[in-house]
């Protein structure tokens, strides 16, 4: 399995998904590859917050197999329609799947880690 | 007077409106939505919401050159050309035109969490971003409170509409914001009628007895004065239309020109000229008392004249009519063939009142005639309250008006009810009421007719009697009777006894003169007679005092003689003579 430390990458470039990531929806297993955005609108205090957030959810729990893209819609509005953003921040986790869209600063780390799968639910 | 325009030039100062473009609706609110400020549109499901936001934007760009936002919540982009298209509106051309741009909103909950403070910045920079592309200077947002579904926090989600509706002041868009109205006592279902404190309209669609029929009301229009009514509108193919119940006032040129009935005689119960043209006439009474008959004349009169004459049946078919018509020798056929008279037909009972009033707009509109036949209006009724009919007929009558179209409209009154109470409602908007009635009366059924009223003109206060022959309508006279108006058998022995009466009067003239004759003739016999004897004794006396004279001369030539011969003194004689008469004395 390739293994990725990038953070940040230009959009567009899509990531294969590997028919054994398909199979496996929902898993917190720590083979699973995350690919991640957070749509941010410029150096606002959210948005700052949930770029360090999301940063150290990175680091702790899915320490090299991530991909995290931060998109500013503050210049792309485009972006934010093609991808239907209402609120800021919002962190979409296109995998594993389902689909997830997290909305908030991400600083309720349970909930980030509920909703990324990464916790089961006690 | 200086001071007055003063006065009113800061008013439409301080509220600029923008024309919707939605027909009628700029009259109703005195110019269209509060410029650059938001303006509520709120109702139930189907109400016509989104169209009504379609049409704000797609008249803007197109008529007033003012570019548009959509922002859909609810439908995708496009669901929302195709129903636009269905109002005649191409979405796709606009958009490329760049004079409007859409945008859908759309997120589902159950794919959200929400993990700590947020805004609805993503939102705001798509709008800022969409305004910004057009330069738009309207913007829809339709339904945004379909966001509360969709977003787990009510709190920020209220928050951040209020944010997002004093941006748009601050940007001085004019706002059409779409709202769910689910119960009666509520504007919206989210209370986002908080923020918007200009306007407020109410769209509702209720079905009534299987017909819909759509209202509009403008609840609220901060510092402007605006009309307080429901007023019904329409969506067809060419959008929607509000047709305001008197938006046109009471400002219509009133004509002296008289048109003829077409009946001779009903002309003459009325000044002798006929009605006013641009007046509306109320030709009213129970079934089978020859309304139609009497429109038909009219009609047929004015198409004589070469005048267009559109009839509204709303009961019989053309064919029906026209046939019917013959019967009495009126043949409306060449006219419709020449394209002088043109029917149209239809029951009313499809598509509700307003349709009717739409669709009698839409043909005059285009027909432009000078009279104007409902028949009968009795049955709007079936399909509509005597409020709404009245409502309906008001604008109608309005609208003719100002075209001075002159309009027959016919009722027909229940058998049984009092004749004039029934109609009391509609009458007053008719400037002349013929009212027609059956008179029973000795087995028999009869027919006859009265002007009720005749707005500004002399009108005969008589009920006529009136027969249909083969060769149309024709009034009789008047026969009064102890019980009052004879009509049918008791007119005609009415008449053969007033005819007797004549005779025998002639006949005792006849003898009168004959005797008088006789008297002048005994008269001038006896003159003659009478004469004859005195011309007798005239002679007699003539000759007896000629005689007379001629033994006087006689006597005084013998006396003469006798003096003469004797000598004696003659003034002694005639002294003698003198004193008898002396003595008398």
């Amino acid at each position: 399995m390739k293994k990725s430390t990038k953070k940040t990458r230009s959009a567009g470039k899509r990531k294969p998904i590997s028919p054994g990531e398909m199979e496996r929806p929902g898993s917190h297993s720590l083979e699973v590859k995350y690919v991640l955005r957070l749509y941010i609108n410029g150096s606002t205090l959210k948005s700052t917050l949930a770029v360090e957030n999301i940063k150290q959810v990175c680091e702790q729990h899915l320490n090299g197999r991530y991909d995290l893209e931060i998109i500013d819609i503050c210049l792309q509005a485009n972006l934010a329609r093609d991808e239907q953003i209402v609120a800021v921040p919002t962190l979409i986790k296109r995998l594993p799947r389902p689909l997830r869209r997290l909305i908030g600063d991400l600083s309720d780390q349970n909930k980030v880690l509920f909703g990324l799968d990464l916790k089961i639910r006690e | 007077m200086t001071q007055k325009q003063k006065a009113r030039q800061p008013s439409s100062k301080t509220l600029p409106k923008a024309s919707t473009g939605i027909q009628g609706l700029d009259e109703i609110t005195g110019g269209g939505l509060p410029n650059g400020r938001p303006t509520l549109v709120s109702g139930g499901a189907g109400s016509g919401k989104t169209l009504f936001g379609l049409e704000f934007l797609v008249r803007g760009a197109t008529q007033y050159n003012e570019p548009g936002v959509f922002m859909s919540f609810e439908e995708t982009i496009p669901d929302l050309t195709q129903n636009a298209a269905s109002l005649g509106f191409d979405l796709d051309r606009l958009v490329a035109e760049k004079k409007l741009f859409l945008d859908h909103v759309h997120i589902s909950r159950s794919e959200i969490a929400e993990t700590g403070e947020y805004d609805l910045d993503g939102l705001f920079i798509r709008i800022a971003d969409a305004v910004q592309r057009v330069g738009a200077r309207r913007i829809v947002l339709d339904t945004i409170e379909a966001l509360f579904g969709e977003m787990p926090n009510p709190g920020i989600l209220r928050a951040e509409i209020r944010r997002l509706f004093d941006w748009l002041k601050q940007k001085k868009l004019t706002t059409v914001i779409t709202a769910e109205r689910d119960r009666p006592d509520k504007l919206t279902r989210h209370g986002i009628e908080e923020f918007v404190s200009d306007c407020v309209i109410v769209l509702d669609h209720r079905i009534r007895e299987e017909i819909s029929t759509r209202r509009l009301r403008v609840v609220k229009y901060r510092g402007s004065t605006h009309g307080t009514n429901e007023y019904p509108f329409l969506i067809d193919e060419h959008g929607i239309s509000v047709l305001p119940i008197s938006s046109l006032g009471l400002d219509h040129a009133a004509s002296a020109i008289r048109v003829s009935t077409g009946i001779d005689r009903l002309d003459g119960m009325m000044g002798g000229k006929g009605f006013y043209q641009g007046s509306s006439i109320l030709l009213s009474g129970t079934s089978g008392t020859g309304k139609t008959s009497v429109a038909a004349h009219f009609v047929d009169a004015a198409c004589r004249r070469g005048e267009r004459c559109l009839y509204f049946a709303f009961e019989e078919s053309p064919r029906q009519v026209v046939r019917n018509m013959r019967s009495i020798g009126i043949d409306l056929e060449p006219w419709v063939r020449k394209g002088l008279l043109q029917f149209h037909a239809a029951r009313p009972t499809y598509g509700g009142i307003e349709e009717v009033l739409l669709v009698t707009h839409k043909h005059i509109s285009s027909f432009q005639p000078s009279i104007v036949v409902v028949d009968p209006i009795t049955n709007l009724l079936m399909v509509s309250t005597l409020n709404e009919v009245r409502s309906m007929l008001t604008r109608l009558v309005d609208f003719l008006k100002t075209k001075e179209i002159t309009a027959i409209f016919t009722s027909l009154t229940a058998a049984g009810g009092s004749l004039e109470a029934s109609e009391a409602d509609v009458s007053s908007l008719m400037d002349t009421w013929l009212l027609l009635k059956a008179i029973e009366v000795g087995g028999e059924r009869n027919r006859a007719l009265y002007v009720l009223k005749s707005r500004g003109m002399e009108h005969s206060n008589q009920i006529r009697e009136f027969v249909l022959t083969n060769d149309g309508l024709r009034m009789l006279d008047v026969y009064l009777g102890p019980e009052g108006v004879l009509t049918g058998s008791a007119r005609v022995s009415q008449e053969m006894r007033e005819k007797a009466v004549v005779t025998f009067r002639q006949q005792e003239q006849e003898t009168r003169r004959r005797e008088l004759e006789r008297k002048r003739q005994i008269f001038e016999a006896r003159m003659t007679m009478l004469r004859a004897e005195f011309e007798v004794e005239e002679e007699t006396i003539q000759q007896s005092i000629s005689e007379s004279k001629l033994l006087a001369e006689e006597v005084l030539q013998d006396r003469g003689q006798m003096v003469r011969s004797r000598e004696a003194d003659t003034s002694a004689y005639k002294k003698v003579g003198g004193t008898p008469a002396a003595r008398k004395r």
